[in-house]
């Protein structure tokens, strides 16, 4: 059967006049042969793909999913505004219903930015799927979101600030963290005490081909998906799983990444990582465009492509397999893991240690979550850098019950501000962003 | 002296310039049957009594191209194709007769996979038993690297066979584009070649050695021999005259807008600075998308003669248009019979333009004057409309730079100027939009005017990579080679040499060459953290506009 024709919007912004420095990955050459791809093969001209300009995000709306220190102005340059504010476009077509499916192909990226930023990690100063997840709850009153990180990374950043939301599910597969950087995103990592299940991690061993891929997407990805029933789902569409990027060791192809995004059908994809720019991000790139647009893309193919060369071994499979099993029953048994994890505690503690490896700085992280039955949980948060910046932020849940607000709000006036530099306080829910000065 | 003649649809007008004021015009109607013969009536008509030894250079605008093709008087064509991977087959439209062989080209212009020479052979056989003599091929990223396509031409040749080679035609990317821009060209290749043949006969007969220019969609002139390798770049030739005679008759100088008001559809054009905008990628003809470089026009659906009607209690203008107003005999109410009844226009018979607002007024309980104001007001708020839109469009295009992000310059229209029979429209269509507007002098002629004194204009693509130490002029078939050193600089300066040449080529006056760079970047390209090298594009053109004594 072929597959339906859908209105699809393109958000292009290659950035060329912007890069971390002259030969970083992320510098301006990187999107430029995509262009060329997207441009020859002549997407645009379709008349069920339409390309819009970006918008440029407000630090509101970073404030919305961040706790910038010291603050959103001091951590972004235009860039991260325009790439933020590009996929926030992607979003309002989709929301608006002026296109079916949006895919906002721009640079920088952002998955790695936590719910803390002291600086730049992973290449990632702000986390733009975040600033338009919460751009579409504050405007369009959407409750269930789920993100999928197809990047080859673990989503750190994307994980670190749905922690302990249950209403948008994260589900990351990526390249196994003892092999690469992050170093994170073990099944095991399965979201906060009052979230628990709405954090997914699929860790893959390297040398995955499309056909592990599509394994876990058919019995991981999809199923969970169908259980939780998001209104929105988001494809944090990493192109470094591709068997030719430089910095990772994985073997996705072109095909796979097309065949991934017609099974997955997002509503909205957003661009993060990539750095094979020549060889596999024009074809790459080509293959999802069509994909999303429901067109035909069997021609869509790599030059070096060859199927036999990148199949994966059988121990793969069987590794690959088992992670399956662990990763299903762990969802099975969500609902009873409250109790082993939580006991008689009122909050749940985690110390963290924040490396950023692009700016240099390290973090020591406290974060206390309250128990709730009721919603995500009051979060408090302890932070100090190498940066000599010390901070405490208290943040309120979207759909925050009454209790954890008022503890919430009465923490926040207690606090003394002479102790930090800086005290946040975030109400996802009413869209309030206060910042006490040290006195 | 110059001549200029506009082949209209229904008019063929010709006029006589001198020191660049309209000496004398001449207005005939055209024989749509035989374009040539309305040609050659105005051209007398306008000679006699003049001394032909003082015309310098006559200059044609014709819809022969676009006729061609509207009509479908055109050549069966062959298109062959190097596709490699990327969009299916089955989304391209390139004709019956279509063959997709091996080989292809990346978007490096490295060659990926080379042609097969038995293929090529066996499409040979083929072309030769059905007898196909225009013959266009296409490589997808062949303005990267043009040696794949030259190759097929070369073992297709024959003395029968004439190629419209896709990398001349445009420097541009859209490979699909390139198909349709190419088909054409093709298709089109004989009918104009033997309209050149003809009117370089008249010429040669009646004038002796004058050279003739023809007008191209992009509002500039190339010399008719020249043309004759480009045929397709003379489409949309009225269009771009009316524009251009725009320029010639209201002086436009400020971002502004234009309105051609025609009878069954309204043009808008857009003007930055005095300079007409152009087709960000080419223009659309017969529903086919290319990559002809043309001046941007919109046409919408009403006119002074679109069809008025009442549809549930509201009141519809156009898209169609069913004959003349009714005040001229026509049966449909139309926008021009509220302005005969308004008075705005003395036109025909005002009473029959009564009568047929008459059943329109009872539907909606108005009297016969308030509803001819409805109907225009309803006119001109739909153009209106469509003008603010147009403006939206074209202020809210991509971009892909934070510096013009941010820069964020848009067109800001000062005046509108309004030409066209329903012109009289233009204060009520100007208080809409909020600017004032001019109804120029001379319109009745200004096709040919516009014609007369179009400049030439040409484009030129550069891409240059300092890894493969490559530099390519698509347009031109260049491929030269360049030092590691070369810089965006050293690109712009061979451009420039190139583009020179090139508009001296098409009969530019060398003293009269303005180019402008449209396009320079340059990327660092970086492999295993080590920099092997730049890849430098540019694009630099003459953009259209009026020769320049015209200017001043």
């Amino acid at each position: 059967m072929p597959p339906k024709e859908k209105k699809t919007g393109l958000i292009f912004f290659p950035a060329f006049d912007w890069a971390i420095s002259e030969t970083h990955p992320e510098r301006e050459e990187r999107l430029l042969y995509t262009q060329d791809q997207v441009l020859e093969e002549g997407l645009l001209d379709f008349a069920n793909i339409k390309e819009f300009k970006p918008g440029i995000a407000t630090y509101a709306d970073i404030n919305r999913a961040h706790i910038c220190v010291p603050d959103a102005q001091s951590l972004t340059t235009p860039s991260h505004l325009i790439s933020a504010g590009g996929a926030i476009t992607a979003a309002k077509k989709v929301l608006t219903g002026e296109v079916d499916n949006a895919f906002a192909l721009v640079r920088p990226p952002g998955h790695h930015a936590m719910l803390v930023a002291h600086g730049a990690r992973g290449f990632c100063n702000i986390n733009i799927e975040a600033v338009m997840v919460e751009y579409i709850r504050h405007t369009y009153g959407i409750k269930k979101i789920a993100i999928v990180d197809t990047d080859c990374h673990h989503g750190d950043g994307t994980q670190d600030i749905y922690w302990n939301d249950p209403d948008v599910l994260c589900i990351s597969l990526h390249q196994d963290g003892r092999t690469l950087y992050p170093g994170t995103g073990f099944s095991e990592d399965f979201g906060g005490p009052n979230a628990l299940g709405a954090t997914i991690n699929i860790p893959l061993p390297p040398h995955t081909s499309d056909e592990g891929f599509l394994y876990v997407l058919d019995r991981v990805i999809l199923p969970i998906l169908d259980e939780f029933k998001p209104e929105i789902i988001i494809n944090s569409a990493g192109q470094d799983n591709h068997y030719s990027d430089p910095i990772t060791d994985m073997r996705f192809s072109a095909q796979g990444y097309a065949l991934l995004n017609e099974k997955l059908a997002p509503h909205i994809a957003v661009l993060e990582g990539g750095y094979s720019i020549e060889k596999a991000l024009p074809y790459v790139n080509v293959g999802i465009i069509l994909a999303m647009a429901g067109l035909d893309y069997s021609h869509v193919r790599e030059p070096d492509y060859n199927a036999e060369k990148l199949r994966q071994s059988a121990d793969i499979t069987r590794i690959i397999e088992k992670e399956v099993q662990n990763i299903l029953s762990l969802w099975k048994r969500k609902g009873k893991l409250k109790a082993q994890t939580v006991g008689t505690n009122s909050y749940v503690r985690r110390e963290k240690n924040i490396y950023y490896d692009t700016d240099n700085i390290t973090e020591k992280q406290t974060e206390s979550v309250r128990v709730c039955n009721d919603c995500g949980g009051l979060v408090m948060i302890n932070s100090a850098a190498d940066t000599g910046k010390k901070i405490f932020a208290v943040i309120l849940p979207n759909r925050c019950c009454p209790q954890c607000r008022k503890d919430g709000e009465s923490f926040f006036e207690q606090i003394s501000s002479s102790l930090y530099h800086h005290v946040y306080f975030q109400d996802r829910e009413k869209d309030i962003f206060i910042v006490k000065p040290r006195v | 002296m110059i001549l200029g003649i506009d082949v209209g649809g229904t008019h063929t007008d010709a006029v006589l310039v001198e020191n660049f004021e309209l000496k004398k015009k001449v207005k005939v109607p055209t024989d749509n049957a035989n374009i040539m013969s309305s040609l050659l009536s105005a051209a007398q008509n306008i000679i006699a009594g003049e001394n032909i030894n003082n015309i310098k250079r006559i200059v044609l605008s014709t819809t022969i191209s676009t006729n061609a093709i509207i009509q479908n008087k055109i050549d069966r064509v062959a298109m062959v194709l190097l596709a490699g991977p990327g969009l299916a087959p089955s989304t391209l439209s390139p004709g019956r007769d279509a063959f997709f062989i091996s080989g292809y080209i990346n978007h490096r212009g490295v060659e990926v996979q080379p042609v097969n020479n038995d293929e090529i052979g066996q499409v040979s056989h083929k072309l030769q038993r059905e007898n196909i003599r225009q013959i266009g091929i296409v490589g997808k990223f062949s303005t990267r690297n043009p040696q794949q396509e030259i190759d097929v031409a070369h073992i297709l040749g024959n003395d029968q066979r004439q190629f419209s080679l896709g990398h001349r035609l445009s420097g541009r990317l859209n490979f699909p584009r390139r198909i349709a821009t190419t088909y054409l060209n093709a298709a089109i290749n004989n009918i104009y070649g033997n309209f050149v043949n003809e009117v370089k006969k008249f010429v040669s007969q009646v004038a002796g050695d004058i050279p003739v220019y023809i007008l191209k969609a992009d509002g500039g002139t190339i010399l008719i021999d020249q043309s004759l390798s480009c045929p397709v770049q003379t489409i949309h030739s009225g269009p771009a005259a009316s524009i251009m005679g725009l320029l010639a008759t209201a002086g436009i100088k400020e971002d502004a807008v234009a309105l051609d008001i025609g009878g069954t559809t309204t043009d808008i054009s857009v003007f930055a600075a005095g300079d007409p905008l152009l087709e960000p990628n080419g223009i659309t003809i017969h529903e086919q998308k290319t990559l002809i470089r043309g001046l941007y026009t919109k046409s919408i659906g009403v006119g002074g003669d679109s069809s008025v009607c009442i549809k549930n209690g509201n009141i519809c203008i156009g898209p169609q248009r069913r004959g003349p107003a009714a005040a001229l005999g026509g049966e449909i109410p139309t926008p021009t019979d509220a302005m005969i009844v308004l008075d705005i226009t003395a036109l025909g018979s005002k009473q029959k333009a009564m009568d047929a607002l008459a059943p329109l007024a009872r539907d909606i309980n108005l009297d016969i004057v308030s509803v001819a104001r409805a109907i225009l007001d309803k006119t001109v708020a739909i153009i209106a409309d469509n003008v603010k839109q147009v403006m939206d469009e074209i202020n809210n295009k991509p971009v892909y730079t934070i510096h013009e992000l941010l820069e964020g310059k848009t067109i800001n229209p000062e005046k509108l100027y309004v030409v066209g029979g329903p012109a009289a429209l233009a204060p009520d269509i100007a208080k809409l939009l909020g600017y004032p507007y001019k109804i120029p002098e001379h319109y009745e002629v200004a096709n040919a005017l516009g014609a007369a004194l179009a400049r030439t204009t040409a484009e030129i693509t550069i891409l240059a990579d300092t890894e493969k130490r490559e530099l390519i002029i698509s347009e031109e078939g260049t491929v030269m080679k360049i030092p590691h050193d070369f810089t965006l600089e050293d690109a712009i300066s061979v451009g420039k040499k190139a583009l020179r040449e090139r508009a001296a080529k098409q009969g530019a006056d060398p003293t009269d060459i303005v180019m402008e760079v449209t396009e320079a970047q340059e990327f660092n390209m970086i492999r295993d953290f080590y920099k092997t090298g730049k890849n430098i594009r540019a694009k630099i053109q003459i953009k259209p506009g009026l020769i320049s004594a015209k200017k001043t």
